[in-house]
């Protein structure tokens, strides 16, 4: 590439007589530049079109996600402009991906509004997105500085509040996801969730499209669930809860929904990331305001997380969803049906619970994060896992997370409530060995095995779906490490 | 009915060794260790009564099912747990809660009902213990 090309016009005269310029000369291209503790950093995966300059590429992406337009302007001059322009810093190549390059751009705070994930959004992945010169374009990772969190209520309970609320600590949290997911009426849907709950599950979870059908209007789903979560306390003695999806047409109604949910005495409510950042935002800012877990399910984050060359990655939706105050979200179960290959995933889960993070290439994590106190998020994993994994589970996602068993509490031969009670006692008898001293990663299905003595549907459990796993390729491992297999 | 809080309630239940493996896994972790007991199992009833101070400093898991021992004799009828909190920051909490002795006979709980408008209905769970005044209960 031809250094001299790039360099800054730092003649006002000829930097601002009209025309056009490369976006590298107008000052988007600072090599030299060293970011302030204060500034937002993004991390873009660019692939230039075909001819085009990376530096050129990595500049015009600065440019276009914050001040410039395609041609100079004389009013930039009415700004501190050098102050407003976002800097690609440095553009490092894509191991082992020709025609990708890593672009590293520093937006200063003042670019943004505190508090709004809209505005951080509408900036860093708003029209550059669908920029001409680049075939494609993904946000990889943010720096988020200090300053910036702090403006950000975050997670409206955090995992330590739950788990106080919930009277559940040392172990996971079960859950399961109330099938088959459309069609019940109200009546037999509450039938699934008592007999989950008092089988042994914590919660019970309507799925993403579950909102106010033909077959189902809410209020009927809310009050025969509630009579279900209360029902199956008493039976177990425990706080039990399950998450009312409370999303909508418009914010007016997802506050009528919620506020119902709350005078029955429900301990969590639920929204899918489809109503939006600033509707997240709002339902969070509720939750805070009225003792309530607030459950996001990520429904439609693979139309733009799961391809590596172009859209935004999950670890990037994790972090706005920590700084925008969910206090659940699904982050993958590396072992069931749904992407996620275990290094990465480990990244998530860091982001989700960790209160800093150092940068780890290995897991996808390009910065230091630090999160200045916000709320922890607890992460969920959902989505083909049963009881026979549950030494991989635990190895691999710790004791801070919610394990949903669908399919894996509803299909069991003898009932939901002997599925569930197959998925607790299986997690007990994990937990239990782990804290022993003993090796659960070589020996889980000794433990498993030893514990279906006494709990028969625990061994009808393990029989039933002792061969299923879901060994695939994924399509969005981390560039710095080896994907490692995974077997199950 | 068998009440189902705390982390191991749906194994058999612990034997002293079993609490004391449990007990060294929170201390090696830098936790500290106390035992509580109660007649309200209510799972809501977050204050159990504490059988002596959390054992801060101490190192070795057999001081604690010495304890529950302790205990036992003089509230052998009620519910005895075991707590592990962690005072490290961002936590400062607990950890690990785990049942360590029942009473004989566990009635469990009712689900009181009030119908109000609509079809709105308020509920409250009540241990049937509860019936009796403390230190009367599960006698």
């Amino acid at each position: 590439m031809n250094e001299m090309s790039n360099k800054t016009v730092t003649d006002a005269k000829k930097r601002y007589s009209a025309g056009v310029m490369k976006y590298a000369q107008m000052g988007y291209w600072e090599p030299d530049y060293e970011p302030k503790d204060t500034d937002v950093i993004a991390l873009f995966r660019i692939t230039p079109q075909d001819g085009v300059d990376a530096v050129e590429a990595a500049a015009a992406v600065a440019g276009e996600s914050s001040t410039a337009t395609w041609t100079v302007v004389w009013t930039d001059r009415l700004t501190a402009c050098e102050k407003y322009r976002a800097k690609a810093y440095r553009v490092d190549p894509v191991p082992n991906s020709e025609g990708e390059f890593f672009a590293y751009i520093a937006y200063d705070l003042d670019l943004f509004e505190p508090g709004s994930i809209a505005n951080l959004t509408a900036s860093i992945i708003g029209n550059v997105f669908g920029f001409k010169p680049l075939k494609a374009l993904r946000l990889e990772d943010m720096r988020l500085p200090v300053a910036y969190v702090k403006t950000f209520q975050g997670p409206a309970t955090g995992i330590v509040v739950e788990r106080e609320r919930l009277n559940c600590y040392g172990r996971p949290l079960l859950g399961a996801t109330v099938k088959p997911k459309l069609g019940l009426s109200g009546r037999n849907y509450g039938r699934v969730v008592y007999e989950a709950l008092k089988g042994g599950l914590d919660f019970t979870k309507d799925d993403e499209n579950i909102n106010s059908q033909p077959f189902m209007h809410w209020r009927d789903r809310f009050l025969y669930c509630m009579e279900a979560v209360n029902r199956a306390s008493a039976a177990t003695g425990e706080v039990k809860g399950t998450y009312l999806n409370v999303t909508a047409g418009t914010m007016q109604e997802m506050y009528a929904r919620a506020d119902f949910a709350k005078s029955l005495g429900s301990v969590i409510v639920m929204i899918d990331l489809v109503i939006g950042y600033t509707a997240i935002q709002s339902m969070a800012r509720w939750a805070r305001d009225n003792d309530m877990i607030l459950h996001l399910h990520r429904a439609g984050h693979s139309t733009y997380t799961r391809q590596r060359s172009h859209g935004v990655s999950f670890r990037v939706i994790a972090k706005w969803m920590r700084l925008a105050g969910v206090d659940h979200l699904h982050a993958g179960t590396v072992v069931g049906k749904l992407e996620g290959d275990p290094a990465t995933t480990k990244g998530y889960y860091d982001i989700f619970r960790e209160e800093r993070n150092p940068t780890a290439l290995e897991n996808g994590i390009f910065f230091d994060q630090e999160w200045a106190s916000l709320n922890k998020m607890m992460p969920v994993a959902s989505g083909g896992i049963h009881a026979g994994q549950m030494h991989q589970l635990l190895t691999y996602l710790g004791e801070d997370v919610v394990l949903q068993f669908g399919g894996g509490t509803i299909g069991h031969p003898h009932g939901i409530a002997a599925g569930a009670q197959a998925n607790r006692v299986a997690l007990e008898a994990m937990v239990f060995a782990r804290n022993a001293g003993r090796d659960i990663w070589n020996e889980g299905e000794d433990i498993l095995r030893d514990a279906a003595r006494t709990c028969t549907p625990l061994k009808q459990a393990l029989d039933v779906w002792k061969d299923v796993s879901f060994n695939y390729a994924s399509t969005d491992a981390p560039d710095f490490a080896p994907t490692p297999e995974v077997s199950a | 009915m068998k009440l189902r809080q705390g982390q191991f309630s749906f194994l058999p239940d612990l034997t002293d060794d079993d609490i004391r493996v449990q007990a060294q896994y929170a201390i090696d972790n830098g936790w500290a260790v106390s035992v509580e007991y109660t007649d309200d199992p209510h799972p809501r009833n977050t204050y159990w009564e504490m059988w002596g101070h959390p054992m801060f400093d101490n190192p070795d898991a057999a001081a604690v099912v010495f304890e529950v021992n302790e205990c036992r004799k003089e509230h052998g009828g009620t519910y005895i747990r075991v707590i592990a909190f962690d005072s490290s920051p961002g936590w400062e909490s607990i950890r690990m809660s785990f049942i360590v002795n029942r009473p004989a006979d566990e009635p469990g709980f009712r689900v009181v009902r009030q119908e109000g408008e609509g079809r709105l209905v308020r509920y409250t769970i009540e241990s049937y213990a509860m019936r009796e005044p403390e230190g009367a209960r599960y006698a």
